[in-house]
Formats: structure tokens, C-alpha cells, sequence
């Protein structure tokens, strides 16, 4: 999977299940202050992941991840390991 | 004591997505019982059921208030904006002012169900996701209302079987006399789906007169075969009169007395004596008499051992004159909903000077004969109403309400 496809299937769930703006999407994007994405809402986040990717998120290694890049980089990684 | 009145209701049901809509199924005697096809599938002995749409919330609630609701707190969040805006209550008032909220439920089968096959499947309970837990408890309803109505005042759930809103209904009553709370949001709310009612189908508790599913429900009547279930929610603003008269709320009807008892015998099977004891207190409790009662709404779900008991009861008490009617006949039985939801049928029948038919009443058994019961609308003027609930363990709740002139 490549990076563009990571970030068109992140982004898309963003908008559809967690309903944040189109405009408001942005690499520099900070998941609280700007998306207003709370803790809880990581834990959806967990499952859409799984859903969509195809692998097990340990929370431990979500603890870094504060803005949208951070997420893309994340799991293109992981997508890589478990491929 | 302070007096207690209503001034908003709302609902969402199998007869009716709002009040008017209710009124109308109420006066024409329609039935909101139906066939579920996946009650078939899942070998029920029972496929009849009260038909439910979900309310479509998104756009209606952000992700985070909307994902939390269950099934029932969907149909309560409806029932309770329809309530509010009736009240007068909108998001200002609650704002700066103390509102509770005293909701009866006594499950949340889906979720639950849900959340362990994603654990058993996925062995990863992160997988279950964020709103499973405060969709999967018992006090739903009330966690997530008072959330997304940002209310301050009192906030928990009374779990009585299908006496639960009733009870809740009568708890405002007392913390408003008391002068503890000015405003109570109350209600009832019950999921209608096959997984929560699987285990209750067992115990051959259901009609199973599907030939007609509209004919199912037939309380009072000798030909009876057990209660259809059924579900939606119901919602009263209960507040004290100082509070309305302060406001300008509307005031629909005062509240005026309150009854409980348990049984103390069966779990499952009714007695005389335990309902009996309840309206005997409600009656006590509002300082009337039997013969002060213009209408029964009577807690008769359509299961033999229930009605027959029931007749008894009310016989006792008010011998054969009082109108009595069930108006599960229509809704099946609303069950943890049933207390609430009976309190604004029997308001609207008040309002409208009618006793709704208890449809399928064809022919009475030994004890509903000497009752006074209709299958038949009846054009009355009601000042005075009692409505009765009981539920598994024995539970008994008896609430009355007097029209304010």
C-alpha cells in the first residue's frame, strides 16, 4: 500500500465516521486542538485501523501520535511490518 | 408539600412518532403490532411484536453524543426533545437553571450482545469500540440525556421491571414535593429487537396468535393468549407548580398521588393483594376515594394469570362502574416504557375527553365481566385518572393524575 492510499483511506474515514470538515484536514492537522479528536475517540480509531488496515493497534503506540502526519506515518510503518 | 404538575410530553412508539400522531392512533383504535421475520429465523415461539423505526440521528446529534445511545435512548432522546419543547425548557433555561432526569430502564441487551462477540471473535476488547459501554449499561438513557441536555440536577435510573417509569415518574414527585429539585425530565424507554427478548419468549409468556398480529394483544379477553412485546420511549417534564406558574409553562395535569407494594410472593406470577396494597396507597397517598376515579388505565398486558389478577384488584376497589381500559390492546406491552407512556396516553384521553377502545375486547372472562370495560371508544369527561404498572419481582406502582382547572 502506498503512502497516497493510506492518506485518501484515513482521510475519508475521517470525514465520514468521525464528520470533520474536508477544509480542515491538513498533515500539520493537531488531532485535539484542531479536529477535536478526544481521547475516546482514539479508541474508534483502534477499530477503523483493524477495519481497514488490517492490523492490531497496541494503545501504547498511539501515545505519540499528535497531529494527521504523524497518523499516516504510523501506519504506512505498520502496514509494511505486518505485510 | 409542594405541588407537582406536567407541563411537556413526548413519545415515540408503535402507534405514533409524536403526541399528535398518538392522539390519533389512541381515538381510532389502531394496533401498532406486526411480525418480526427475524424472530422466525431465530426459532422465537413468538414472532409478534409492537414495529419500530430507529430515528435517523446523524446530523441530528454530533458522533460523540449519538454513538453512546442505544436503540432506546434513541427513541428517548426524541420523546424527550418533543417534551422539552412542549415545557418550554430549551438549552438557555437548562443552562442556568437545576434540571434532573429520572428515567426508567431495565436493559440494553443489543450492546452487550455486541461488545462480547467482538471480544470472543477478536480476543481485543479495544475492538469493541467507545460507545459500546455507555450504550451497554442499565442507566443509559439517563448518562447520555444528561449529557447532551447539559442537565445539573438529579441524574439516575430506576430499574423496576415494567413498573421502571412509573416508579421514576413517582420518585420526581416525591423530590419535588419535598422542594429538592423544581424540574425532573422522567420517562420510560424499552428496546424493541429479538436479542433482548429471547429469554423472556421462552418462558411462553408471548401470543402466539399470528393469524392476525392486530388481534394479538387482547387484554381482558376471555380469548387471550399471552402479551405481545413492544417498545419506543416516553417522556414528562414533572416540576412543581411554583416553578410552571413562574415560567408560564403550560400545565397539562398535576400529579396527586402515588402507590407501591411488592408482592412478596412469585417472581414471575402476580397476586391480588400486592396490587391492591399499591392503589390502595396511591388513593390514600392523593387523599381521594375509589369513587373520585373518572378512568382506569390498567396495567393488563393480555397474559391470563396478569389480567385475571388485576380484575380482582380493581373490582375490589371500584367495583363495576369505573371505566377501565388497557390501551396495550394498541402498543402491546411497552414494557420498563409502559409506566410513563400510559401516564400521556391517559393525559391525552383527558385532554380530549375520550377513553381510547380496548381493541379485541370481544368477549370478558368471569372477573373482566363485572369491571366496566369497552371495546369501544368512549366520549368522557375525565378530571381524575389512575394508571397502574407492575412488573417481575413483584413490583407494584400506582400513579394518579387530576386535571388542573
Amino acid at each position: 500500500m502506498t503512502k497516497e492510499e493510506v492518506i485518501k483511506k484515513v482521510d475519508a474515514f475521517l470525514i465520514d465516521e468521525f464528520e470533520i470538515e474536508a477544509d480542515q484536514i491538513k498533515p500539520d492537522a493537531n488531532f485535539k486542538d484542531d479536529l477535536e479528536i478526544e481521547s475516546l475517540d482514539f479508541v474508534d480509531i483502534v477499530v477503523i485501523i483493524e477495519r481497514e488496515f488490517g492490523f492490531k493497534v497496541k494503545g501504547e503506540e498511539m501515545t505519540h501520535i499528535r497531529q494527521l502526519s504523524d497518523l499516516y506515518d504510523y501506519i504506512e510503518e505498520q502496514v509494511k511490518v505486518h505485510s | 408539600m409542594k405541588r407537582v404538575v406536567i407541563t411537556g410530553m413526548g413519545v415515540y412508539s408503535t402507534i405514533g412518532k409524536n403526541i399528535e400522531e398518538v392522539n390519533d392512533s389512541l381515538y381510532n383504535g389502531v394496533s401498532g403490532i406486526g411480525i418480526d421475520a427475524k424472530r422466525i429465523d431465530d426459532g422465537f415461539r413468538s414472532p409478534l411484536t409492537g414495529i419500530i423505526e430507529r430515528p435517523i440521528l446523524k446530523g441530528v446529534l454530533p458522533r460523540r453524543m449519538r454513538i453512546g445511545l442505544p436503540e432506546q435512548g434513541e427513541y428517548a432522546y426524541v420523546a424527550t426533545m418533543e417534551a422539552l419543547e412542549m415545557a418550554q425548557l430549551d438549552e438557555e433555561f437548562r443552562l442556568k437553571n437545576e434540571v434532573g432526569i429520572l428515567y426508567g430502564n431495565d436493559s440494553s441487551a443489543v450492546p452487550v450482545i455486541n461488545a462480547i462477540d467482538i471480544v470472543r471473535a477478536k480476543k481485543d476488547t479495544t475492538l469493541v469500540g467507545s460507545g459500546s459501554i455507555f450504550q451497554s449499561m442499565n442507566s443509559s438513557i439517563t448518562m447520555n440525556l444528561s449529557v447532551i441536555l447539559k442537565l445539573t440536577g438529579v441524574n439516575f435510573t430506576i430499574s423496576g421491571a415494567c413498573a421502571s417509569s412509573s416508579h421514576a415518574i413517582g420518585m420526581a414527585m416525591i423530590l419535588i414535593q419535598q422542594g429538592l429539585q423544581d424540574i425532573i425530565i422522567c420517562g420510560g424507554g424499552q428496546e424493541v429487537n429479538a436479542e433482548s427478548m429471547g429469554s423472556f419468549d421462552g418462558l411462553s409468556a408471548f401470543s402466539t396468535n399470528t393469524a392476525d398480529p392486530t388481534k394479538a394483544s387482547r387484554p381482558f379477553d376471555r380469548d387471550r393468549d399471552g402479551l405481545v412485546p413492544s417498545g419506543g420511549a416516553a417522556t414528562v417534564v414533572v416540576e412543581s407548580y411554583e416553578s410552571a406558574i413562574k415560567r408560564g409553562a403550560p400545565i397539562l395535569a398535576e400529579l396527586t398521588g402515588y402507590g407501591f407494594s411488592s408482592n412478596g410472593e412469585h417472581i414471575s406470577v402476580p397476586n391480588i393483594k400486592g396490587p391492591s396494597k399499591s392503589l390502595e396507597k396511591a388513593l390514600k397517598y392523593a387523599g381521594i376515594c375509589a369513587q373520585d376515579i373518572d378512568y382506569v388505565n390498567a396495567h393488563a398486558t393480555s397474559t391470563i394469570v396478569g389480567d385475571t389478577n388485576e380484575a380482582q384488584a380493581l373490582y375490589n376497589i371500584f367495583g363495576s362502574k369505573t371505566p377501565i381500559n388497557s390501551t396495550k390492546s394498541m402498543t402491546g406491552h411497552e414494557m420498563w416504557m409502559c409506566g410513563a407512556s400510559e401516564i400521556i396516553y391517559s393525559i391525552l384521553m383527558m385532554q380530549n375527553s375520550y377513553i381510547a377502545p380496548t381493541i379485541n375486547f370481544e368477549n370478558p372472562d368471569e372477573h373482566s365481566a363485572k369491571l366496566n370495560i369497552s371495546g369501544n371508544r368512549i366520549e368522557k369527561n375525565i378530571d381524575t385518572f389512575l394508571s397502574n404498572s407492575f412488573g417481575f419481582g413483584g413490583t407494584n406502582s400506582t400513579l394518579i393524575v387530576k386535571k388542573v382547572k
